[in-house]
């Protein structure tokens, strides 16, 4: 291999750079990174200039770690990924097994997994619009937003003692049936949610008109920007392209389920920026109660079946690959699972992960900036570095 | 369009550059000799029946136990227009992969294509910014390939016990780069 590393194909060179022109690097410890990314600015005055990201900063082995445990073992190292929304990443992860396997679980755990799923998407967009707020000045909804997420947490802890990193979703099943009581205590979640949070989200953070003036007019991605960078989830709804894996490839019985697909309107600028990114993923937050108030009607028409049913005491799929993608919380989660049909352990894993496409897109969008609307362009893309690095 | 169809419009339109096709499978794959990847990329995103104007993923996978051995990078296609998926598979040899870059066609292939360099050792021959993504830059070696063995040091420090710290452990001692000799101060030894 003589395409070893040399720092000389960097792209710019200290001598390539005018007078005015400097280097600048932000993170990898900067707050409003949202983790260890390091961007290398260059900037003249105020004005960026170009952009270089580098991540790797947590890196963890996450494939090379599935090609070494079985298949069932991959699954906690699924929720360090996103560690925001890891009842997503297991859910993709299981999913993918069992299509491999062959496995279809029960209407009763379906739903389920529909309500886990649909929480852990109020509980991370909770995240993500707070502190974009936070990131922008804005504290009070930020406070607001995490006392909403920690009632969401109480309910994953009652359910299977975790509140961060679940190991909930298993191949064939879930580990924990849902407690007594528990639909009760999500639909008081939700009416206060639906009568007070989001109510309140809306006219403190998304209506206000500083909020309104500062992103309004920022990082504006076009469709085929956010098509050709394989942007998805909020960010590619943000730019007013109305895909959504749940409607289009319905998995999990999602396609009972009566929601509509939130989509960035461009009212106070154009469409594509990061007003419209972040609007859509908070009205998605309303969707997902709908969803979850039509869930729990159906949990009450049910009857319980086991939940470790299905489940396979040695999963060893048959030879044969399988592309699987999810939509979760930060866009479509693919899992790409390799089985040599003759061990215990997964020959190959590999992540199609939202916010590693988010970021590729970063460079282009920055280009031109103020630095300072290179925090709201992070916090606008809504990227979780565990699931970039993984 | 259905699997069977996009088969056959690729195999109509490049012939025998399809090298090998699976339809009966969870995901159909069709093989595409690796020079004229980049011609079958452009053709399958321009082309309005098929229209796969979006790259979902792009993989490498090491099979080294297959006849002859040989990596495989694997792209899963989707199309935003007609909402179908496919999978074009490029063969290679163990021995420098390499073959041509997609980026012109998806710019997201130039993250994932780096990754793949990162991890397989795997050449983009026309990408604009081959460079390691995830791991250091003055990382050594490939190490998603299947025949990867952890190095033992890692810019001088040693990142792998020996044998013998190895069997200090199991004999329940504490291993290090030791064994140092502290013992703490005692403080009121003269009280």
């Amino acid at each position: 291999m003589t395409l070893a590393t040399d720092t000389t194909s960097y792209g710019w060179q200290v001598e390539d750079l005018d007078t005015d022109e400097m280097i600048l690097n932000m993170g990898p410890q900067h707050p409003a990174t949202h983790g260890v990314l390091r961007l290398e600015l260059r900037t003249d005055g105020e004005v960026v200039r170009g952009v270089r990201p580098h991540i790797g900063y947590l890196h963890r082995c996450f494939e090379k770690h599935c090609e070494n445990v079985d298949y069932a073992g991959v699954i906690p190292y699924t929720d360090r990924m996103d560690y925001v929304a890891a009842m997503g990443n297991s859910l993709g992860y299981a999913l993918a097994v069992e299509k491999l396997m062959g496995i279809e679980v029960s209407p009763y755990l379906q739903v389920v997994r529909v309500i886990i799923a649909e929480l852990q998407r109020i509980a991370s967009h909770c995240v993500a619009v707070g502190t974009y707020g936070m990131d922008l000045g804005a504290f009070t909804p930020f406070l607001h937003l995490l006392r909403d997420r920690e009632k969401v947490l109480d309910l994953f802890e009652w359910t299977c003692g975790a509140r961060l990193l679940y190991n909930y979703n298993w191949i064939g099943g879930v580990s924990h049936d849902l407690p007594e009581g528990f639909a009760r205590a999500t639909r008081d979640l939700l009416r206060e949610f639906d009568a007070v949070t989001f109510p309140e989200l809306m006219n403190l953070l998304i209506g206000n008109k500083i909020f309104v003036k500062r992103t309004a007019e920022v990082g504006v991605c076009s469709p085929e920007t956010a098509i050709s960078y394989d942007l998805t989830g909020p960010n590619i709804r943000g730019s007013g392209v109305p895909r959504d894996i749940r409607k289009d490839q319905p998995y999990c019985g999602y396609e009972k389920y009566d929601f509509a697909i939130c989509l960035g309107q461009g009212q106070f600028g154009p469409l594509g920026s990061c007003f419209d990114r972040n609007l859509v993923r908070a009205l998605e937050m309303a969707e997902s109660s709908k969803i979850l108030h039509q869930a729990l009607d159906a949990l009450s028409k049910m009857e319980r079946t086991p939940v470790h049913e299905k489940v396979p005491k040695r999963a060893k799929p048959p030879k044969g690959e399988v592309y699987f993608r999810t939509e979760a919380p930060r866009g479509q989660l693919g899992y790409y699972v390799v089985s040599d049909g003759a061990t215990f352990n997964p020959y190959r894993v590999k992540v199609k992960s939202p916010c590693f496409t988010a970021m590729s897109v970063f460079h282009v969008l920055a280009k031109g900036m103020m630095i300072a609307d290179i925090i709201a362009l992070i916090g606008s893309l809504d990227i979780v570095l565990g699931e970039i690095d993984r | 369009m259905d699997a069977k169809a996009i088969h056959e419009k690729l195999a109509a339109r490049f012939g025998e550059k399809i090298a090998g096709v699976s339809l009966e499978v969870l995901e159909p794959w069709v093989v595409v000799a690796s020079e004229t990847i980049a011609e079958v990329a452009a053709f399958v995103k321009a082309d309005p029946d098929l229209r796969f104007d979006n790259l979902m993923c792009l993989s490498g996978v090491d099979y080294p136990k297959e006849k002859p051995p040989r990596m495989e990078v694997v792209y899963h296609l989707y199309s935003y227009t007609h909402l179908h998926t496919f999978v074009l598979k490029v063969h290679l040899p163990r021995e420098d992969p390499a073959l041509p870059t997609v980026e012109g066609t998806w710019s997201v292939a130039n993250w994932h294509e780096r990754e793949a360099y990162d991890m397989f050792g795997i050449v983009f021959t026309g990408h604009s910014d081959l460079r390691r993504i995830l791991l250091p830059d003055d990382w050594e070696g490939w190490p998603l390939r299947k025949d990867w063995v952890d190095p033992e040091f890692y810019n001088g420090m040693r990142v792998k016990p020996t044998q013998q710290m190895m069997e200090r452990a199991l004999a329940g001692e504490a291993i290090g780069v030791g064994p140092f000799d502290f013992t703490p101060p005692n403080r009121h030894a003269g009280e």
